[in-house]
């Protein structure tokens, strides 16, 4: 019996060496990717589909990806790539703290790490560089835009996110500041946490209450869609040049649709394209060049967008939307 | 004679006092706050109909999804004397195979709604099934049963349509989800009364709600005087699957989109409480569907009354709470005696008095 485990082993090894030899046979760049699975919501599908489109074979990658919801398996899954001997591992982690270890590994074993669209709470020595949206930056480019259309006065209905969530921190706090400066008026601020249906209710009630409003802001496209869709049926008109404002975030294929339509006024891009960033950071690693352009915090902040519905065009859904 | 009618009726119904006092309670504190609170009026919506709008309007049609499922819930609870924790996720499977069933075909048609719909009603009752025989033929608690589907169903809603927040537009699915042109009322509370009138009529001409009863009260006994215990407790939850799938079309059909992370998200929570507030016991046996109605409305009452009152975003869980711990304590089986030995001496009393007059 031992000896046939023996043999097995002897054969697993056999054939892992072989495997592995001909994939450096390539001469591709390894990369292990440690990601949230795509049935997490549509920003993490179109996240998914950039690094599986950037990290192919095509470009010159042998990509190994792990997606879990669960720290300790994205842990153990890194520490798998690690072993593995991937030149490169890349993480979007699923909690910021307990990488320690791991990337000290990764040190130690001559990996370089990125990490994208998540901060881990680490020594920046760790990792060579960070690519990450602003979600604070995302909120005050939607409060500039909102101010930029010089309304009389702004009279706001809120709805935000799930409370405590990276996203509705940062846009709330941009609005917040205008409500406490006084230069718009909080009708109502709750949440809806994410949820289409409540944002409807939410809004209904603020129709019933006979109270004055022009800007919706919501945080997310799914929640816009909500409010819209209670207006629609109190018979208030909405989009450019009508009685109220529209503004979602997340810019959806169909948000931006309607933006073009112009039914809805601004949508925030909370951009999920990073791969291509790291890639061109890898390629200038490995022409033996410095990485250039990090903040203090060895950060690469996305550039994101928000789209007017009066200057969006076709071209802009196709690069930028997500979903279908 | 009349007055002995009256009070007979409260004496079979006194379950259904908690709910009524908690609604008439909401009701009250509204009209103190704003008297307007409860005015329906008639405007014309966007595409040009007249419609119903108000206060009323919008705790009846918001909380159409709510009640659907707690009528179903009801069954589940007094057949097998355990909760479905999964009738959301469920809703969202349902939701979703009624979205992929209509992007599948060519156009959006009556019929093609209506083979969506079937074809959402046979998956979630298949789902449904699964839950019940866990629970009928294994003996699972059924909280522990449904807690599997509660886990994985969003993940299997999202299998189904794979991208995220799928939209279907049509003027037949907005007719489902809002309003039928040339009718003021919202769509989903007419549904809900034909949900209402099919569940009467289901107990009217069939002894379902006895054996349901009898299998919730005494499972052995039941068995013995011949009813499928097995049978009656497995169809209690494939009904409660063909409420979730017509509350699963209503949510997709509200906004025309369905996001399956969010989709009638944590409504499992509300529909059990629903049951709760009705008076209905948690352990199985006798029920009365129409607390749970009522409770169901009451919670939905009070969600659209902290909206107005602008509870901040962060309280509103918490007030939430607060009242539903008076109106769950007040329907505990302790407060429930005490009130009861406490009328009976007042009616002694007044029947003393009673006699003393004549």
């Amino acid at each position: 019996m031992r000896k046939r485990i023996a043999l097995l082993l002897a054969l697993v090894m056999v054939f892992a060496l072989a495997f592995s030899s001909v994939a450096h046979a390539d001469d591709l760049i390894t990369v292990g990717i440690v990601n949230n699975p795509p049935s997490e919501s549509g920003y993490r599908e179109a996240n998914v589909k950039d690094f599986e489109s950037v990290f192919s074979k095509e470009n010159g990658y042998d990509a190994k990806f792990s997606y879990s919801l669960k720290n300790d398996e994205q842990l153990s899954a890194a520490r798998t790539f690690i072993t593995d001997g991937v030149d490169y591992l890349l993480i979007s982690a699923a909690e910021t703290t307990g990488w320690d270890a791991v990337l000290k590994d990764a040190q130690d074993a001559g990996v370089s790490v990125f990490l994208f669209d998540r901060m881990i709470d680490c020594d920046p020595e760790l990792f060579e560089a960070a690519v990450v949206s602003d979600m604070a930056q995302e909120g005050e480019t939607a409060v500039n835009w909102l101010l930029a259309q010089k309304l009389d006065e702004y009279n706001v209905i809120h709805i935000q996110g799930a409370m405590g969530s990276d996203a509705q921190l940062g846009r709330t706090g941009a609005l917040d500041e205008q409500f406490e400066a006084g230069t718009m008026k909080k009708v109502v601020q709750q949440t809806a946490t994410w949820d289409e249906a409540e944002a409807k209710k939410i809004t209904e009630s603020v129709i019933n209450s006979g109270e004055p409003f022009n800007v919706i802001y919501a945080e997310n496209d799914g929640m816009a869609k909500g409010a819209v869709a209670a207006l629609d049926e109190a018979g208030i008109t909405h989009g450019v040049g009508k009685d109220v404002i529209v503004m979602g975030f997340d810019c959806n294929k169909w948000a931006l649709r309607e933006l073009l339509a112009g039914n809805w006024n601004y949508d925030g891009q909370c951009s999920p394209f990073q791969a291509q960033v790291i890639s061109d950071m890898i390629q200038t690693l490995e022409d033996g060049g410095e990485i250039e352009g990090l903040n203090d915090a060895k950060q690469i902040i996305s550039v994101e967008k928000g789209f007017d519905a009066s200057e969006i065009t076709e071209e802009d859904i196709d690069t930028y939307g997500l979903g279908e | 004679m009349k007055k002995t009618k009256t009070s007979q009726f409260f004496s079979n119904n006194s379950q259904l006092l908690i709910p009524l006092i908690a609604i008439l309670l909401l009701i009250v504190f509204n009209l103190i706050r704003d008297p307007e609170f409860f005015s329906v009026g008639i405007t014309t919506n966007n595409r040009g109909d007249a419609v119903l709008q108000g206060n009323l309007v919008s705790i009846l049609n918001g909380a159409s999804e709510l009640v659907i499922l707690s009528m179903g819930m009801t069954l589940v609870t007094a057949a097998s004397g355990g909760q479905d924790i999964s009738v959301g996720a469920l809703a969202a499977i349902a939701g979703s195979v009624f979205v992929k069933v209509l992007k599948g075909g060519p156009a959006i048609t009556g019929t093609s709604v209506f083979l969506a719909f079937l074809a959402c009603c046979v998956v979630a009752m298949i789902f449904g099934c699964f839950n019940g025989s866990l629970v009928a033929f294994f003996n699972i608690q059924p909280m522990i049963a449904t807690l599997i589907l509660f886990t994985c169903g969003r993940s299997i809603a999202y299998w189904i349509n794979g991208g995220a927040t799928p939209t279907i537009t049509s003027p037949i699915i907005s007719a489902i989800g809002s309003f039928i042109p040339g009718i003021p009322v919202p769509t989903p509370i007419l549904i809900v009364i034909v949900m209402g009138i099919l569940f009467a009529l289901l107990f009217r001409f069939t002894s379902l709600g006895l054996y349901i009863q009898s299998v919730g009260i005494n499972q052995g006994a039941a068995r013995l005087n011949g009813i499928n215990a097995v049978g009656i407790k497995l169809l209690s939850f494939i009904l409660l699957g063909a409420c979730c799938a017509v509350a699963g079309m209503i949510g997709v059909s509200r906004l025309g989109l369905i996001n399956h992370e969010t989709i009638l998200i944590n409504i499992e929570m509300d529909a059990i409480l629903a049951v709760a507030i009705g008076g209905n016991n948690l352990g199985g046996g006798k029920f009365k569907m129409l607390g749970s109605v009522l409770g169901a409305y009451a919670i939905q009452a009070l969600t659209i009354t902290l909206y107005a009152m602008k509870v901040p975003s962060t309280d509103v869980k918490a007030y939430k709470a607060v009242v539903i711990i008076i109106l769950v304590a007040l329907g505990s089986p302790v407060v429930k005696d005490t009130m009861s030995r406490f009328s009976k001496k007042i009616k002694s009393r007044s029947g003393t008095v009673g006699k003393e007059a004549a």
